[in-house]
């Protein structure tokens, strides 16, 4: 790894978290239920699902922070990266669903006797892992392709993509798509084998979620790092100027727009087994909305900013929810208005701004 | 009570029936405590052909349970402990061993076709109006005789049409050939789609290679009176198309033009702006509930003091937005999309913790509940067509405002070059807040209109705002008359999408043409010229 990325304090930082965060399934396996250091089974669930989250935001982070793209629909590409995975996940339980039927129970009730053709193949786990990466990968490229071509930009480009998740939403809602219609997918039972809901099965997902956290942050960072990542932000301030240089910002957009969805997709992909289901309503336009205020909370452009922003706005939520459910839109909708108008640069901002205001003083 | 019924029944069929008197003949009455569900069904079409009062009274009996049956088939009626013979027309002491009459669903069915075609005979012509229209949909063989007997006795014109039409098709499963031509033939004025399927099925054949209809002569005459029936329906359709286009397009447009002038006019992006829908359609539920309150006798007039309230509250909303979040962050368009759609995630909680997430019920006033009828099958609601007159003069409105006042001036200036008109003494501060008060005010005119289409709910403004956007950024940005052909356009291809596609592939696929679209010619279909134009 170069050893360049990060300094040496920000190294040892990430090793620290990273290797607590790994620390917490362990406890929760090695510890029985009555003892002090025990972890919760729900926290593991918990934690495990914040950092898909996490990564979806830093997906977000990479084309809004860096590139100055908003994009309003990231949410689809975490659903149909969550569904991809879940057509496996379905074919794995085989005929141990309500009907006994080698088809999904969704399927039966809809009287199919056969699987539509897009199903084929899906009882393989590494076709579906490869379609994780392609589905939101190929669709991202193809409206990509099609919207940063006609140099649709701004506000113009956020509409469009929420109107793009909103359709989904409509399609997936659909009993008829073959999707399992308003229920999604649920009632997994068996990945690869292994029972789903095994405390070793889970603290497994968990540890691999990790993994790709930390690998996709080290990723993006890499890329923004280098001469790309540096185009890339010329994008995002001055995009005539960067086309009268010389350079085409349709292809370093197209690049970094599909990376992030596919990013997105894999973190859909890492949810699902450890909450397990995933429905069309992952697709409405206020979730993926919600995806973009973890981003702006952390720190938009930082890369570590939206991993704590989705840590703390989810984490709240989960406190908000339990505690007062009444509230938990206020807060949020007060959360949004205060982050845009006194925090733009989100936490790691403020402390960027009390860090300068001491070396000034 | 169910005795005044078979008593008020009774009484209408001594005027107009022919028999004042007449026992039921025992092979009737036989098949109704036996076993055999065709048999029985059959047995209430010839009751009911009878039309009189003994097969009225006999009817509701079995429809009430109060139809009882010996071992050996005799019925008999119980009421208030005596038991009356209809096959006798004596009354006796109720005898032993008698069982209720079950009646199944199939059978009651049948029992209340049966009984509604007593109506036809009813003094009250609306009542009788009714019936018939009833029967178009739902008349068999069993009750040819009724009709005729009531096409006889009717004297209204518009009844008679329709009960001769229902004559005919019943008549279409006469066992003459001669009386089912004459019955295909004058069909071919009617407008009635339960019609064609029937007459298709005239045409095809048995797996035997026979016609389902075996002569010649009536098969011509069935294919003539299909295609007119055909060409009658499809003309319908568009009509109706149409019209539910317009219809569509008129609700668009309301909920769309307040976004055209914030967006459209100050660039403003609005995520709040479904909630301002909202929040004009709860102050019409206040309304009404005010009115119901304190002016009972006057609750039609609730709407008209629900639009000036709506404007105002949703107004009033606006402008403290604007004053408190959205004017710090002009020229942060994407910031100002995340803060408003806060504010709408805030307004929604706030109507949902005032009115709860339950929808509310705000009803029409009756002078817009009801509808006219046109081409005889086609009811255009007097809700949706006054919705459509409002959407225009809510237009005019905005044009008026826009081209014909100061504010308007004003406004347009600052639209074309802010800096240029604060330099010559326009108030732009002042004028901003006005503008995006008014884009507000008109979204609760909006909502106003919605509340007497659909649902009121907290989530009502949720449902609108992809559309909204959509409409104004079809029709370009800044271009009134661009949001007018945009909302219209999108809401008539939607209708006529919708019986090909069904309604959720018609609004994706419109979703996706407007992606397309917006790709091809990203100012949307009026775009602007010259120095404006980015």
């Amino acid at each position: 790894m170069n050893s360049s990325l990060y300094s040496r304090h920000a190294w040892s930082g990430i090793v620290i978290i990273a290797a607590l965060l790994a620390a917490l399934p362990i406890f929760n396996l090695i510890f029985p239920p009555e003892h002090l250091l025990h972890i919760s089974s729900y926290s593991i669930a918990l934690v495990g699902k914040f950092m898909c989250y996490a990564m979806a935001a830093l997906a977000l982070d990479l084309v809004w922070g860096y590139t100055g793209i908003l994009s309003l629909g990231h949410g689809v590409f975490f659903a149909l990266g969550a569904y991809a995975h879940g057509m496996y996940l379905m074919r794995a339980i085989g005929s141990d669903g309500v009907s006994q039927s080698r088809l999904p129970d969704f399927m039966v009730f809809l009287d199919w006797k056969e699987f539509p053709w897009y199903w084929s193949m899906t009882d393989n786990f590494w076709y579906c892992m490869a379609l994780v990466i392609l589905v939101p990968g190929i669709l991202a490229f193809i409206f990509g392709y099609f919207a940063f071509r006609s140099r649709i930009k701004g506000v113009y480009f956020s509409i469009i993509t929420q109107a793009m998740t909103y359709a989904f939403m409509l399609l997936f809602f659909r009993n008829n798509t073959g999707f399992g219609g308003n229920n999604g997918f649920t009632d997994f039972k068996r990945i690869l084998g292994y029972t789903i809901t095994a405390p070793t099965t889970k603290a497994a997902l968990y540890l691999i979620t990790l993994a790709f956290l930390v690998g996709a942050l080290f990723l993006c960072r890499w890329i923004v790092h280098s001469k790309l990542g540096r185009v890339l932000q010329a994008v995002r301030d001055a995009e005539s100027r960067l086309m009268f240089i010389g350079y085409n910002p349709l292809w370093f957009k197209l690049f970094v727009w599909t990376l992030s969805a596919v990013l997105c997709g894999i973190a859909g992909a890492l949810y699902v087994p450890q909450v397990g289901i995933i429905n069309p309503s992952e697709m409405s336009p206020g979730n993926s909305i919600e995806m973009v205020i973890w981003a702006a909370v952390g720190g938009r452009g930082s890369l570590v900013g939206p991993i704590i922003g989705a840590f703390s706005v989810n984490g709240l939520k989960s406190w908000f929810t339990a505690a007062f459910p009444d509230l938990w839109l206020f807060a949020l909708g007060l959360l949004f208005i205060l982050v845009t108008l006194f925090m733009p640069q989100g936490f790691l901002g403020l402390f960027k701004n009390l860090r300068k205001n001491k070396e000034i003083a | 009570m169910r005795f005044l019924i078979s008593l008020l029944i009774a009484s209408f069929l001594c005027i107009h029936a022919a028999s004042s008197y007449a026992a039921i003949d025992v092979t009737l009455l036989k098949p109704l405590s036996g076993d055999d569900p065709d048999a029985r069904i059959e047995a209430v079409g010839k009751i009911a052909a009878l039309a009189n009062e003994e097969a009225a009274m006999l009817l509701n009996a079995l429809k009430n349970d109060t139809l009882y049956a010996k071992q050996d088939g005799q019925v008999f009626i119980i009421e208030n402990g005596k038991a009356y013979n209809p096959e006798t027309g004596k009354t006796s002491a109720p005898p032993d061993g008698i069982d209720g009459i079950s009646v199944n669903n199939r059978l009651r069915g049948a029992v209340e076709r049966a009984l509604s075609g007593f109506t036809l005979f009813s003094p009250d012509r609306a009542r009788r109006l009714s019936a018939a229209i009833e029967l178009q949909k739902t008349a068999g063989i069993e009750q040819a005789s009724l009709i005729n007997k009531a096409l006889e006795t009717e004297t209204d014109p518009e009844i008679k049409t329709i009960l001769s039409l229902v004559a005919a098709t019943v008549n279409l499963q006469s066992p003459e050939a001669a009386m089912r031509k004459a019955a295909v033939m004058s069909l071919a004025t009617s407008s009635n789609a339960h019609l064609k399927p029937v007459l298709q099925k005239m045409l095809e054949k048995n797996p035997d290679g026979s016609f389902v209809e075996p002569d010649e002569n009536v098969r011509i005459a069935a294919v003539h009176t299909l295609d007119a029936l055909s060409s009658r329906l499809a003309r319908t359709e568009f009509v109706g198309n149409m019209f539910y286009g317009v219809s569509l397009g008129s609700v668009l447009l309301l909920a769309a033009l307040g976004l055209a002038i914030t967006f459209g006019l100050m660039g403003i992006i609005n995520m709040a702006h479904g909630e301002l829908l909202m929040i004009g359609a709860y102050t019409t539920y206040v309304c009404q509930l005010m009115f119901r309150q304190f002016l009972p006798n006057a609750i039609d007039a609730y709407l008209i003091v629900a639009l000036p309230a709506a404007f105002i509250v949703a107004g009033a909303v606006g402008i403290a937005l604007e004053r408190t979040v959205i004017r710090w962050l002009y020229g942060r368009p994407l910031e100002t999309l995340l803060a408003t759609w806060g504010i709408s995630l805030m307004l929604m909680q706030l109507v949902r913790s005032i009115f709860g997430a339950q929808n509310v019920e705000v009803a029409n006033p009756t002078w817009m509940s009801g509808g006219i009828t046109i081409l005889g099958s086609l009811v255009l609601s007097y809700n949706r067509i006054v919705i459509i007159f409002f959407a225009m003069f809510v237009v005019l409105c905005v044009w008026l405002i826009l081209n014909k006042t100061r504010l308007g001036l004003f406004v347009r200036a600052v639209t074309q070059n802010r800096r240029m008109a604060d330099c010559v003494g326009v108030p732009t501060e002042k004028i901003d807040m006005l503008c995006f008060g008014l884009g507000s005010g008109i979204a609760g005119l909006g909502g106003v209109a919605l509340s007497q289409l659909g649902n009121v709910g907290p989530d009502l403004g949720q449902s609108y705002i992809v559309d909204s956007f959509m409409v104004v950024v079809l029709g370009g940005v800044g271009q009134l008359a661009g949001t007018i052909f945009a909302a219209f356009g999108l809401g008539e291809v939607n209708k006529f999408l919708e019986p090909i596609a069904g309604a959720v592939l018609a609004k994706i696929t419109i979703l996706v043409f407007i992606i397309i679209f917006i790709q091809k010619r990203p100012q949307g279909l009026f775009a602007m010229k010259g120095r404006s134009a980015e």
